[in-house]
């Protein structure tokens, strides 16, 4: 018996091994990313909103891809960090670096305080709730004009160099540096997380939740802490967005950033953590293709591709890009 | 006060039939129709037309507008919402969003961006006295409206053929259809008859929740909410939701308005808080 766990623990850990080892594809699309400061200077705005935007979509492939909940109201936490990295600045501390850690504690407190609700109930209450408290902040934002702005949004954020170095310019170079480093930081955070039993679980509980808890998996836990881990993430994209743009508006908040978010990770795929931001280049090539078209219609075209991608069916577009990358590589299917 | 309950039984009755077609595809196929709104929204944009552009009288154009919403109704579930059925939950609802800003766009590009006005006709405007309240002739209106529909629609489910089978349907698909039960057929007619329903609902509420292209995006969460704490299982559940959440709504804007819009979503963490499953739950519901 005891010499079946041993080998069942040693096979574990191997294949845990195995799939946290880094592969030729990673390093070179990180290569790919850090070449993109030197090769596309005049991009670099583009660039960094691309980065942030993919940070928030991985912070739902946390919880989407790993633990199969479908929110609707991830830009809640996007937004709460926005906010409370912004108000930060503006109250006099402007060291960007520390700020974003602290407008990511913020965020995933309100995560973990909005997890609660998260466990109870069916699939079909769960969206009721994210989408109910996304709109509660909308709503908050709102009201307390005194303190975001409203509508008018925050203005007057001013940020001091990161850690005393490096100071914003106007092509966002070193915003998207920021960005860049943050995004890799916390990929390697996220990749940590994932490849971890913690991780493991996590998947067990997405693929079935009442035998997860047969075998000893404490679900509504592990729940609260994907939740809260995730809303961290999504807390840390929303402050990145506001120090590098020095402006916040109740736009951080909408649903349309949530609904983009799903749909970016359902455009890179979910489940990989690369999903996130591979989505999001594909989504602002996109976007930028077609609203030289249509500018004002955009929403058009993004209701369009969330359509076809379902009705065509999400799996197919990934088992074609597996058997692609197979024959690449010369392996038989 | 009583005026105030008036118009929030007003409001809620106008909710329910609005919701009440999402809540049968809901427990019918388990289907998560997040555009539901885009239907209600489709019904009134009918009636905004047919009254400026054809100048109908504005009772004549109901069922119109319940005929255009059944009728996009009907051809988007053979087009493209039964290959959904089987779906994920979350490709249900990637689906659905997709409609829902397709819908947006679209009638911002035809219709513009603004709010749309329905001119009353002179006899629904004003205020009339019963029994020593004053409530608006238009929600008086909407209440007997309203309250037709749902005892009809009460009637249909609890006695006539149809009712059953669809009662039937909801229960147990599989053996619905091996008791030789038209299932495809029963929902395709049931979800247009939910759509046309909203399409009216919309056209009858267009005076008193607006009628801008956002609509299906602003009430997603009131369909979801009757739904949610209504329960699937019956008309009644939905109903007393919707009812509940109407008054709880315009009390709270009334009362303080100054935090009137969080009232609704402090009643849906208290239901959820204490009955995470909702209100009116069946046992051994699914």
């Amino acid at each position: 018996m005891s010499e079946i766990v041993g080998n069942s623990r040693e096979r574990a850990r191997r294949s845990a091994a195995a799939s946290s080892r880094w592969r030729l594809p990673e390093l070179a699309f990180w290569g790919c990313a850090v070449a993109a400061i030197f090769l596309l200077p005049s991009r670099h705005l583009l660039l960094n909103e691309i980065a942030i935007v993919g940070l928030f979509a991985m912070s739902i492939d946390l919880i989407l891809g790993y633990a199969g909940i479908v929110s609707l109201g991830h830009a809640a936490f996007f937004g709460v960090g926005a906010y409370a990295a912004g108000l930060l600045a503006k109250s006099g501390y402007v060291e960007p670096a520390s700020g974003l850690l602290f407008a990511g504690a913020i965020a995933a407190t309100v995560g973990f305080s909005a997890s609660f609700l998260v466990i109870r109930g069916s699939d079909l209450t769960r969206l009721m709730v994210t989408l109910g408290v996304a709109l509660v902040f909308v709503e908050v934002a709102n009201r307390f004009e005194s303190v975001t702005g409203g509508v008018d949004g925050l203005l007057g954020i001013s940020m001091g160099p990161i850690l005393g170095l490096f100071e914003f310019d106007f092509g966002g170079t070193t915003a998207y540096c920021y960005s860049l480093c943050v995004l890799f930081v916390m990929f390697l955070i996220a990749r940590r997380i994932v490849n971890s039993p913690f991780g493991t679980s996590l998947r067990a509980l997405k693929e079935n939740r009442m035998r997860a808890g047969a075998i000893g998996i404490p679900t509504a836990k592990r729940i609260v802490a994907v939740y809260s881990i995730s809303a961290g993430f999504a807390g840390i994209a929303g402050a990145l967005l506001a120090q590098t743009t020095a402006f916040v508006s109740l736009e951080v908040l909408d649903f349309a950033r949530s609904a983009d978010g799903l749909l970016i990770l359902v455009i890179g795929g979910s489940g990989y953590l690369y999903g996130g931001i591979i989505g999001s280049i594909a989504f602002a090539l996109m976007r930028d293709a077609l609203s030289t078209l249509t500018p004002a219609y955009w929403l058009f075209w993004m209701g369009a591709i969330l359509v076809a991608l379902v009705v065509v069916g999400r799996e197919r577009i990934v088992d074609c890009a597996k058997a692609l990358s197979l024959r690449v590589r010369g392996q038989p299917k | 006060m009583l005026t105030i309950i008036f118009d929030g039984i007003a409001y809620g009755m106008l909710l329910f039939i609005l919701a009440v077609g999402l809540s049968v595809t809901l427990g019918l196929m388990n289907f998560v129709n997040l555009a539901h709104g885009a239907f209600a929204m489709a019904g009134g944009y009918a009636t905004v037309i047919l009254m400026n552009a054809y100048g109908l009288p504005f009772l004549a154009t109901l069922p119109f507008a319940f005929a255009f919403a059944a009728m996009i109704g009907l051809a988007l579930e053979r087009l493209l919402y039964r290959r959904m059925y089987r779906r994920s939950h979350l490709d249900q609802v990637l689906f659905s969003i997709g409609i829902v800003f397709m819908a947006v766009a679209a009638t911002d590009y035809l219709m513009g961006s603004q709010q749309q006005i329905i001119h009353l006709p002179e006899w629904l405007r004003g205020r009339i006295e019963v029994a020593g309240v004053a409530i608006g002739a238009y929600r008086f209106f909407l209440v007997v409206v309203c309250g037709a529909l749902v005892v009809a629609l009460q009637w249909v489910l609890a006695r006539t053929r149809f009712g059953s089978q669809l009662r039937a349907a909801v229960d147990d698909t599989r053996v619905a259809r091996g008791l030789g039960i038209p299932t495809d057929l029963i929902f395709a007619a049931t979800f247009a008859t939910g759509s046309g329903l909203a399409g009216l609902g919309g056209a009858l509420g267009a005076e008193i929740l607006g009628l801008d292209p956002t609509f299906p995006l602003k009430f997603m969460l009131y369909f979801l909410i009757v739904v949610t704490v209504g329960g699937t299982a019956t008309i009644s559940g939905p109903f007393a939701a919707a009812i509940l959440l109407g008054i709880a709504d315009v009390a709270g804007k009334y009362y303080i308005p100054r935090l009137g819009a969080f009232v609704i979503y402090f009643f849906m963490l208290v239901v959820l808080l204490l009955r995470p499953n909702g209100l009116f739950v069946r046992s051994g519901a699914r």
